[in-house]
């Protein structure tokens, strides 16, 4: 980082020398020149700072005081869509598509997998079940962008349903706008659920099947409460804790979006922006993302952490 | 969990179905790698980038199979290297060659090109000619070869597209009073008077003429273009698909089983050492357990494959740092619990050294579970491994299934329908991760008992 910032001014100030001839002209041997120019790179180098090596007390806390106010510089190649470098104008340009496509992606297949799970663990060893447990395994081992590009293939060039490019062509402003953009997110849209939901509903049909041998489903059982409400308020309820914790990670990772996924169906959200900056070394914006991604996942966490309380509060401490 | 024998794990396993289909197929993966590693020299492998070597293959052809469900049929793609020699030796010398083709296709060649090799010395005639299902023969080419005093060896391609094809096919068909200019030479030969295909044996013929001089032909080559390729079909570039897909299972196979006896036997170490040690070490070791667990590991993976290097070994390496994280995590837990058990108390107090218990006492009990987690976690790296490559950062001299789809993407394959490129590389990879993912539910399902039921 430094020795680029480095580079940069050197290559400034030489521009601005041979902008100005005047100068050049101004001095009667070369020797002097050269010291001309080099007393101005360092006297540069010294005002911002980066003759301190990066350990340095006063550095370190400058940089820390930039990263708490999210002040993260300006990006070195890439901008935003309306042409700001500001690594902050990129990151919330790039968030709210990505929330939009993969956290919407995230609470379906959640909703999805919880019911078919609860359903599956409820009748262990029946159709259900079974097909429920085949199709998480045989999901996991597809990888989601191969899917995909076979969806793009299948519903965008053999049956012209959906549109291959994920993102609207028409401008934010005009009318049709959202119709367009639900419009052209349903196919990735319908590929992350169709992969992701098996492996929830697995998951939590493991949990289920651990809470409904316990002892008090069986005495309720026996009291003759209905089995709906068995299943749904007091077994769920009690296999909520792990579940909870689930849902809170991974919508705080559906936020940092999916690099390859987005790299098929062509969705500028974060996933993009990082592989992006990653292959022509943005160090900006790799630190901004990852720093912002890094303290949203802490948030969750914590969230996940309180919940966990709420519903088991066995946990809870006096 | 640790009560379970060997030979009842042998038992439980048989009895999986599941698990047996797994090993199955996992059976079938290892002998199509051998039959990769035996039929395809790992030299025609390496030339896998390099587009020189490809130049004879059709481009973006389909697998040859369609043709049995279509009823037009697509021309196939022929290379024909074995022709029938004949040689006669007198005052005039003959090195003839003869290449039958069955052409019963729907549709025309795209080209035809004769590439060939010969040996003489002095001045030698070439002619080309094709005996078609007419009877009729059609003088294509005659043309003397460079004069050379002393014996050379000259190396020549012949395409359909030559000028002197085109004219003598010109005389041959003004003569029977139908000729189309616009009409390529290769649509000629192979047409009827209604310019329809003429389905039939065709004869290539090849003589070289020398006066009291020796020739011999050292190779020679037909290749009649076509639309239809191999088992697999080829890409953009020329590439034989069946070659790139029959490799990667070798490839994909010790990416997978490395990283993940290489993760696992990491985890398994360092948890049981952890937990058995306990107190600061346990704490120390679990807290830098976390810093790793809370790395995000696919960017970081892009990034060391960006500023490191895209060695596909390295690759191993680096998704081993990721992978042994929750392993180490169960088999402390696991470790906390047998380390109260008498005998591994007896053994402490006896003095044994503290690698010696966990090495013979602690690990041997984790080893059920420890084979279950290696078969549940192959799958995660291939595909790990196959999503970088797909985005362009694979290694470049071992070409696996997610570079070939990292190809077809950037050509546009789906886009221009090119299923034979897109779907076969990510069925390996399913059907690679599914035979792996069978085998650990099954072993998971012996080992867990509480998953039983």
């Amino acid at each position: 980082m430094d020795i680029i910032l480095k580079q940069g001014i050197v290559y400034q100030v030489r521009a601005e020398i041979t902008e100005n001839p005047a100068i050049a002209e101004s001095f009667a041997t070369v020797e002097e020149f050269d010291k001309f120019v080099q007393e101005r790179i360092d006297q540069r180098i010294k005002t911002l700072g980066l003759d301190n090596p990066w350990y340095s007390p006063q550095k370190i806390g400058f940089t820390m005081y930039k990263i708490l106010i999210l002040d993260f510089g300006n990006a070195t190649f890439l901008t935003s869509d309306s042409g700001s470098s500001n690594v902050g104008d990129i990151l919330l340009e790039k968030i709210p598509r990505t929330v939009l496509l993969f956290t919407t992606a995230t609470i379906i297949i959640s909703i999805i997998g919880i019911f078919l799970g609860a359903l599956a663990g409820s009748k262990v060893g029946s159709v259900i079940d079974r097909i429920t447990s085949m199709f998480a395994v045989v999901s996991s081992s597809f990888p989601v962008w191969w899917i995909g590009m076979l969806m793009i293939f299948l519903f965008a060039f053999v049956y012209h349903i959906f549109p291959a490019r994920a993102t609207p062509l028409i401008l934010p402003t005009e009318p049709g706008y959202i119709i367009a953009l639900l419009y052209h997110m349903a196919l990735p849209l319908i590929t992350i659920v169709m992969i992701g939901f098996g492996a929830w509903a697995y998951l939590v049909r493991n949990f289920m099947v651990g809470t409904l041998q316990e002892d008090f489903i069986t005495a309720k059982k026996a009291i003759g409460i209905d089995k709906k409400k068995i299943i749904y308020k007091h077994a769920l309820k009690n296999a909520a804790p792990p579940i909870v914790t689930i849902l809170a990670l991974s919508l705080s990772g559906s936020l940092g979006g999916a690099i390859i996924t987005e790299a098929v169906f062509d969705w500028p959200g974060m996933g993009r922006l990082y592989f992006e900056a990653i292959s022509v070394m943005d160090l900006p914006i790799i630190i901004g993302a990852t720093y912002v991604l890094t303290v949203l996942f802490l948030i969750s966490i914590l969230v996940a952490d309180l919940l966990y309380g709420y519903f088991d509060p066995r946990v809870k401490t006096e | 969990m640790s009560s379970v024998s060997s030979s009842e794990i042998k038992r439980e396993f048989v009895k999986s179905k599941i698990g047996l289909i797994g090993v199955g197929i996992l059976a079938s993966l290892i002998i199509l790698s051998m039959i990769a590693v035996i039929t395809i020299p790992i030299d025609t492998f390496k030339q896998w980038n390099n587009p020189g070597s490809w130049i004879s293959y059709p481009k973006t052809a389909v697998p040859a199979w369609v043709n049995y469900f279509t009823t037009e049929k697509i021309p196939e793609h022929l290379i024909m290297d074995k022709p029938t020699a004949i040689t006669k030796d007198g005052i005039i010398s003959l090195a003839s060659h003869q290449f039958g083709i069955q052409y019963h296709y729907d549709d025309f060649p795209s080209d035809f090109i004769y590439e060939f090799n010969v040996e003489y010395s002095g001045s030698q005639l070439l002619q080309i000619s094709v005996i078609r299902p007419d009877q009729s023969q059609i003088l294509l080419l005659s043309r003397s070869l460079p004069h050379s005093d002393t014996k050379i060896v000259h190396h020549e391609r012949i395409f359909s597209t030559d000028n002197s094809i085109k004219k003598n096919i010109q005389i041959h068909f003004s003569e029977m009073e139908f000729y189309n200019q616009n009409i390529s030479s290769e649509d000629m030969i192979f047409a009827d008077r209604d310019g329809k295909v003429l389905k039939g044996d065709y004869i290539f013929l090849v003589n070289i003429y020398g006066i009291d001089k020796k020739v011999s032909i050292i190779d020679s080559k037909l290749i009649l273009g076509g639309k239809a390729y191999g088992m697999m079909g080829t890409d953009e570039l020329r590439r034989d698909l069946a070659v790139g897909l029959l490799w990667g299972t070798p490839l994909a196979l010790f990416i997978g089983i490395s990283v993940a006896i290489g993760s696992v036997t990491a985890g398994l170490i360092y948890g049981v050492y952890s937990g058995f040690k306990g107190k600061k070490t346990d704490e120390a070791m679990m807290r830098f357990n976390d810093v790793i667990y809370a790395l995000p590991a696919l960017p970081f993976l892009i990034i060391l494959a960006v500023t490191i290097s895209n060695s596909i070994f390295l690759l191993v390496g680096f998704l081993m740092i990721f992978g042994w994280v929750g392993v180490a995590k169960v088999s402390r837990s696991m470790a906390l619990q047998i380390k109260t058990r008498q005998y591994v108390e007896a053994s402490q107090m006896m003095g044994q050294k503290n690698s010696k218990i966990v090495f013979k006492h602690i690990i041997p009990q984790l080893l059920p579970y420890a084979f279950a987690s290696i078969a549940i976690s192959v799958p995660a790296a291939i595909t790990t491994e196959a999503g970088i490559s797909f985005l362009g950062l694979g290694d470049p001299t071992f070409p696996t299934w997610g570079q070939i789809l990292h190809d077809a993407n950037t050509y546009g394959a789906a886009a221009r329908g090119l299923w034979w490129w897109i779907a076969p590389p990510g069925i390996m990879i399913a059907i690679t991760g599914l035979a792996f993912v069978f085998i650990g539910n099954a072993l998971d399902a012996i080992v867990n008992p509480k998953l039983r039921k």
